[in-house]
């Protein structure tokens, strides 16, 4: 057996460049299967944390249908208005928070300096009490400056950065789309979500916004149930509420832990589409490894030949056959791992990645048998042949 | 005592609907330590006669003892094994494995008879030796000549020091130099108490050997 192990590191070594294809193509399907699926279940962790980030016991009402025949928001009219809101507001006063909220995208301007494409929220000045978000500087705007609509800001930390630089921020005046804003506050940084920084943007009371963009249709509600267990029947009643003014299809009120379900089953799909990709490079690998193995193993023939002529039993040429294939499917499959966890930990420094276990022994094992396969079934046919048949072969 | 004995051999190679006759009742004896010399055209049925001394090929019919071992009806791994031990082979087309050291192809027969890696150099090295190819030892196939690659194939066939030495058309890929130079191989290893068997077409080269049997048309003549 050591002698058998022998040749066959032997025939590795003297085919370096058969050996090292041959190893490549398991190590691209390895690493790419690692890589793919630990970037989408880093995604999903990703914006499970978000979303569960931005507070407790929170309640969504969006227009539109979830679930239903028509997309949220999209294809028809939105016609949720701010009396929806105050009407949430007056009966879930004693268990609940609630804040309307729209939002535009507009141009901000300091001086010389422009940050395009900035996401102007307008909200209620309860709206940190529901949505946990830090301030670094400065403070949230208060009842009273909301009811006289005042031109106020709370800035992010790209917007701050974009137009302030190192400088000072806090009661300067920026003209947000033409008009004349005073910042107030700066929040603190929350990175980013689907690629969209959360950090190019501007808190201004609702009422502000309102009356500068001229939207009477709120793209969200947010309402903060005060206990865990009240969450449900706050739904309950919300949904009866509006369904007083609206119809079924016109809005949605979802719990954050549905908004978490939603969001599984789209990275769910995601993972299914990915892990699909993953899966056919899988299969390329595999199949670049089959090729490999056919050719070397055709060009190979006369070498069977030759060592059965020369006192090779069937057995000698099979176990040295699938202990290269072993060897060569192993070390691709262990150079894919490390390369896997290795470019998916680089990434990690820039966007959460999650390494599944499954996903690691799932492409191992599959290339580790592609090659196995592949190397060893034509091996045992060519130990087969008769030693002159094989010796002669073109 | 005769090392190989034929007895009524016949080979059949079905084609198709018309099978090819290859060997036609071969009768043939060779005793321990004879260098004989099989000499044929192409499609004579001198290399099948030697692939089934060889034991690489079965005959259709007909008996074959080899040093007093029916080997007619031996299983595929028995028939290596015997090989191993008893026949070292010369190719024509010196069958070495490229890119492989002169070394580790010489020392390759000896892995399959179990011997430890130690004693395989050594005896590799004594082998080399033989045919006089000590400064190459670490060489590969493709930086030696056409000569030198045959006594490398030589050396392979000596290692496992067999009872006969089979050698088809040993020099026909080479110049009447190295053709020359193996022949002489092969005498010092007659001297030595091998039984040559060699195939060839050439007289010239049928000429070393003591004694010399034609074939035509798969008969003795």
């Amino acid at each position: 057996m050591v002698e058998t192990i022998n040749s066959a590191f032997t025939a590795i070594f003297a085919n370096r460049m058969r050996s090292f294809l041959t190893v490549l193509g398991i190590v691209i399907g390895v690493t790419s299967v690692i890589l793919l699926i630990s970037l989408v279940t880093g995604l999903k962790t990703y914006i499970t944390n978000q979303i569960q980030g931005l507070g407790a016991n929170l309640l969504f009402v969006i227009p539109g249908r979830i679930g239903g025949a028509r997309s949220p928001g999209g294809v028809q009219a939105n016609r949720l208005v701010y009396s929806d809101a105050a009407n949430l507001r007056k009966s879930l006063s004693d268990s609940a928070e609630v804040s309307a909220a729209i939002q535009r995208n507009a141009t901000l301007k300091f001086g010389n300096k422009n940050d395009r494409g900035v996401a102007i929220f307008g909200v209620e000045s309860n709206y940190p009490k529901i949505i946990s978000i830090k301030l670094t500087e400065g403070r949230f705007f208060t009842q009273s400056e909301q009811q006289s609509a005042r031109k106020v800001a709370v800035i992010g930390q790209t917007v701050k950065a974009n137009l302030f630089g190192e400088g000072k921020a806090i009661g300067q005046t920026i003209d947000v789309a033409g008009i004349r804003y005073v910042v107030i506050g700066v929040l603190a940084s929350r990175g980013s979500t689907f690629g969209i920084d959360m950090d190019n943007s501007l808190y201004t009371p609702f009422t502000s916004a309102q009356r500068q963009f001229g939207i009477d249709r709120l793209n969200t509600i947010y309402i903060s149930a005060n206990r865990a267990e009240d969450v449900k029947s706050i739904q309950e009643k919300a949904t009866t509420l509006l369904k007083k003014r609206l119809s079924e299809d016109e809005f949605t009120v979802q719990t954050q832990e549905q908004t978490l379900s939603t969001i599984s089953q789209i990275t769910g799909v995601l993972t299914a589409a990915l892990g699909g990709i993953a899966a056919i490079s899988l299969l390329v690998g595999g199949i670049g490894i089959m090729n490999i193995m056919l050719v070397s193993v055709t060009e190979r023939i006369r070498e069977i030949g030759l060592r059965k002529a020369l006192g090779a039993t069937e057995e000698n040429i099979r176990n040295q056959f699938l202990i290269e294939a072993i060897t060569l499917s192993g070390l691709g499959g262990v150079i894919g791992i490390i390369l896997g966890i290795g470019i998916s930990l680089i990434i990690g420094r820039f966007f959460t990645t999650t390494i599944p276990l499954w996903s690691v022994a799932l492409s191992f094992g599959f290339s580790l048998l592609v090659g196995i396969i592949f190397g060893v079934a034509p091996a045992i046919r060519a130990a087969k042949l008769d030693p002159i048949t094989a010796l002669r072969y073109e | 005592m005769s090392l190989v004995k034929l007895s009524k051999i016949n080979k059949i190679y079905p084609s198709g609907e018309v099978s090819f006759q290859a060997l036609k009742n071969i009768n043939l004896e060779i005793k321990k330590g004879e260098f004989l010399a099989v000499i044929g055209a192409s499609g004579s049925g001198k290399s099948t006669l030697m692939h089934i001394i060889g034991l690489l090929d079965h005959p259709t019919s007909g008996k074959y003892e080899l040093d007093g071992l029916d080997a007619s009806h031996l299983k595929e791994d028995t028939l290596a094994k015997i090989r191993n031990k008893k026949i070292g082979f010369v190719f024509q087309s010196f069958n070495l494995l490229s890119r492989t050291s002169a070394l580790d192809n010489v020392a390759l027969p000896l892995i399959y008879a179990g011997i430890s890696r130690n004693q395989r150099m050594e005896r590799a090295k004594i082998a080399l030796e033989q045919v006089g190819l000590s400064d190459k030892l670490n060489s590969h196939p493709n930086q030696l000549s056409g000569g030198q690659q045959q006594r490398v194939a030589i050396a392979r066939a000596l290692v496992t020091d067999p009872e006969i030495i089979l050698a088809d058309e040993p020099t026909g890929n080479l110049d009447s130099k190295s053709g020359a130079e193996v022949m002489g191989i092969f005498e010092s290893l007659h001297r030595m108490g091998k039984a040559i068997i060699m195939i060839t077409h050439e007289e010239d080269i049928a000429k070393h050997a003591k004694k010399r049997i034609s074939i035509k048309d798969g008969r003795i003549i």
